[in-house]
């Protein structure tokens, strides 16, 4: 029997019971489509956070050691000359820049209101590093910190708090920190808490005007020249700080050195797994599904026995009853797999296309469909069809033409 | 063309054997007209499902065309119906929700045949239908569905024609119709085997082989049938 004859046969077959038909086929339907809407779920949290981590990836922290090490030496705070060594290309060649902050608690007075900011003292560099954007105004510049200028920037909550809503507002007007006072240059963008209660202002300016400390700095920032040469740089970080601090014990080390790429790595890893088991329950309705088809084909066979037998007595073998009643299983999940694909597929993108307008934290979890969850899960619904077809199929083959003649 | 030898047929049904068949013999030549008479459970039903490769006897043998078709497989005892063998059921068993042509069709398709619509088409012209092709079954009156039936027996030009009570589930006037087709295609030269229990079926055919409890209690020529009366 030809293929274009067993298909019109499945075909009228299934449209003789559309609603059992339709039924049968949500089942494999929502499986498939729960299985690329939640990949697609994963993948979008993981490619917007990997965006945006990405520009920080090859960024290294060091920070000093809290505490003291028992019978060891007195823990040396990082200072102006620790930076400057690691910025010593002589030294070390995979440190691309070295961004040098100090902060601390402080009262920032407005024209009628006073904010407890956290002051942060550092070069031009600091936005990018933050990787935060300006929302009105400029960050200071590199004369501003080498003048030691009288200028701050304020996190978006130090600004609403203080000048209103309108970050515009907070452009050029004087702000005071402990009895000193400041102009506003610019308004950051916010980024959530606790980033928004921020007033960044050039290093000099803070260790003279507000938290004193000589040439101490209480956090260093390495950028790598590259991404995936931050293992090295950090490395050299280590060498060059535990040199210069004469330390020869790692345990007695007074300093803290971390990176976002092996952050950044571990939580790619998480969300995978978090993806693969969302994805693994969502295959739990495929099987669900299967059972589904398995259980109308079985219907399907016993109400048809006589028809299989008519069709065995005019000439039909076991071979051309297996195929029509395979071709018809194959039918109903493969098109329900493809109703289900293009579901899946529909339902992210509107999710894609929606969830940026309720805010930056939806828009994380914008759905990106990936093209392997897709032929994957199609791949899942025919494999469902052949197997829960096989075995009516196999049943409505091996039926005796006597018998299944004689079935009412 | 139909040689049974020393077949019996054994059922089991549980732990009860019965004998359906006990030693038949018959012997059917090219174009004749036979009516398989008896009352139920004589066996008669068994001998048309051995007559049309629906089953295999217990012993002895069956040729059938000079093959011998008692030991087959499965498989090939339906390449064997789909060649030699066209069936007419008393309950015309037309494949429900499809048209008489595709009804007719079928067992080309199962054939392997490519063109199938002409022959179709042709064959229920002859039976009279020309006009009902696309009619479902549901859509055709008793003697008409047994026509299409006919027309699909017929399709691949079977040696052998079985009609099981083929006039059973039909009025007097379609009774008439379809033993007058059945009659004329034994004219034209076919084989026909008619398994029946009414005495007025038989009196049509040439020859009636009579049965009980499974076993031929006798075969009689009839000089010449009695033409029915439509």
């Amino acid at each position: 029997m030809n293929l274009k004859e067993a298909l019109r046969i499945a075909l009228r077959g299934l449209r003789a019971n559309r609603l059992r038909s339709a039924l049968t086929m949500l089942g494999i339907i929502i499986g498939v489509a729960s299985v690329i809407l939640l990949v697609a779920l994963g993948n979008g949290v993981q490619t917007s956070v990997n965006e945006k981590i990405q520009p920080l990836a090859n960024l290294i922290t060091v920070v000093p050691s809290v505490g003291n090490v028992p019978g060891g030496a007195p823990p040396k705070d990082l200072i102006d000359a620790d930076v400057l060594a690691l910025a010593d290309k002589s030294l070390s060649h995979d440190i691309a820049a070295v961004i040098p902050a100090t902060s601390g608690k402080a009262l920032v007075e407005g024209d009628s209101f006073r904010y407890r900011a956290n002051v942060v003292g550092s070069t031009e560099r600091w936005l990018e590093v933050n990787n935060q954007d300006m929302a009105a105004g400029a960050f200071f510049d590199e004369a501003q910190v080498r003048s030691t200028s009288r200028v701050v920037v304020l996190g978006s909550a130090v600004a609403s708090y203080l000048f209103g809503d309108d970050p515009g507002t907070a452009i050029g007007k004087p702000v005071r920190i402990n009895r000193q006072t400041f102009r506003v240059v610019g308004v950051m963008q916010s980024v959530g808490e606790p980033g928004d209660g921020v007033v960044a202002m050039p290093l000099p300016t803070v260790r003279r005007y507000i938290f004193g400390g000589g040439d101490k700095v209480n956090q260093i920032i390495v950028q790598a020249a590259e991404a995936n040469t931050v293992p090295a740089a950090e490395n050299d970080v280590i060498r060059i700080l535990s040199e210069r601090h004469h330390i020869k014990d790692t345990a007695n080390r007074d300093f803290e050195v971390q990176s976002l790429r092996s952050r950044l790595d571990t939580f790619n890893q998480i969300l995978r797994i978090l993806t693969l088991f969302t994805a693994a329950v969502a295959a739990i309705s495929l099987v669900v599904g299967a059972i589904g088809v398995l259980n109308i084909m079985l219907v399907s066979v016993t109400e048809r026995t006589r028809e299989i037998g008519i069709r065995k007595a005019i000439g039909a073998t076991r071979r051309a009853i297996l195929e029509q009643f395979l071709i018809e299983s194959l039918v109903l999940a493969g098109l329900g797999g493809l109703i289900g694909v293009l579901v899946g597929v529909g339902l992210s993108v509107l999710g894609a296309n929606v969830a940026p307008s309720f805010g930056p934290t939806f828009a994380t979890f914008a759905p990106a469909v990936t093209i392997p969850s897709v032929v994957l899960s199609f791949a899942i619904s025919l494999a469902i069809g052949l197997v829960a077809g096989g075995y009516p199929a196999n049943r409505a083959a091996r039926l005796r033409p006597i018998d299944a003649l004689r079935y009412q | 063309m139909i040689q049974l030898e020393n077949v019996t047929k054994v059922y089991r049904m549980g732990k009860v054997e019965v004998r359906a068949l006990e030693s038949v013999d018959l012997t059917i030549d090219d174009g004749e007209l036979v009516a398989i008479m008896g009352p139920s459970g004589s066996g008669k039903t068994t001998l048309m499902n051995i007559l049309g490769c629906l089953d295999v006897p217990t012993s002895g043998r069956y040729l059938l065309d000079g093959t011998d078709v008692s030991r087959l497989s499965d498989n090939r005892l339906a390449k064997i119906r789909s060649r030699k063998i066209g069936f007419v059921f008393q309950s015309f068993n037309l494949v429900a929700r499809t048209s008489a042509v595709r009804n007719v069709e079928l067992p080309l398709v199962y054939a392997g045949v490519r063109a199938r619509r002409n022959p179709a088409r042709v064959a229920l012209e002859q039976v009279g239908l020309g006009d009902r092709q696309r009619h479902l079954p549901n859509e055709l009156s008793g003697g008409q569905q047994q026509r299409v039936a006919i027309a699909r027996a017929l399709i691949n030009d079977p040696a052998l024609l079985l009609a099981d009570e083929p006039t059973g589930n039909l009025d007097t006037a379609s009774s008439a119709e379809i033993l007058k087709l059945l009659g004329a295609l034994n004219d034209a030269g076919r084989t026909v085997v008619i398994i029946t229990h009414e005495e007025d079926v038989s009196r049509f055919a040439r020859r009636v082989v009579r049965m009980r409890d499974g076993r031929i209690v006798s075969d009689q020529a009839q000089r010449s049938r009695t033409e029915v009366s439509a």
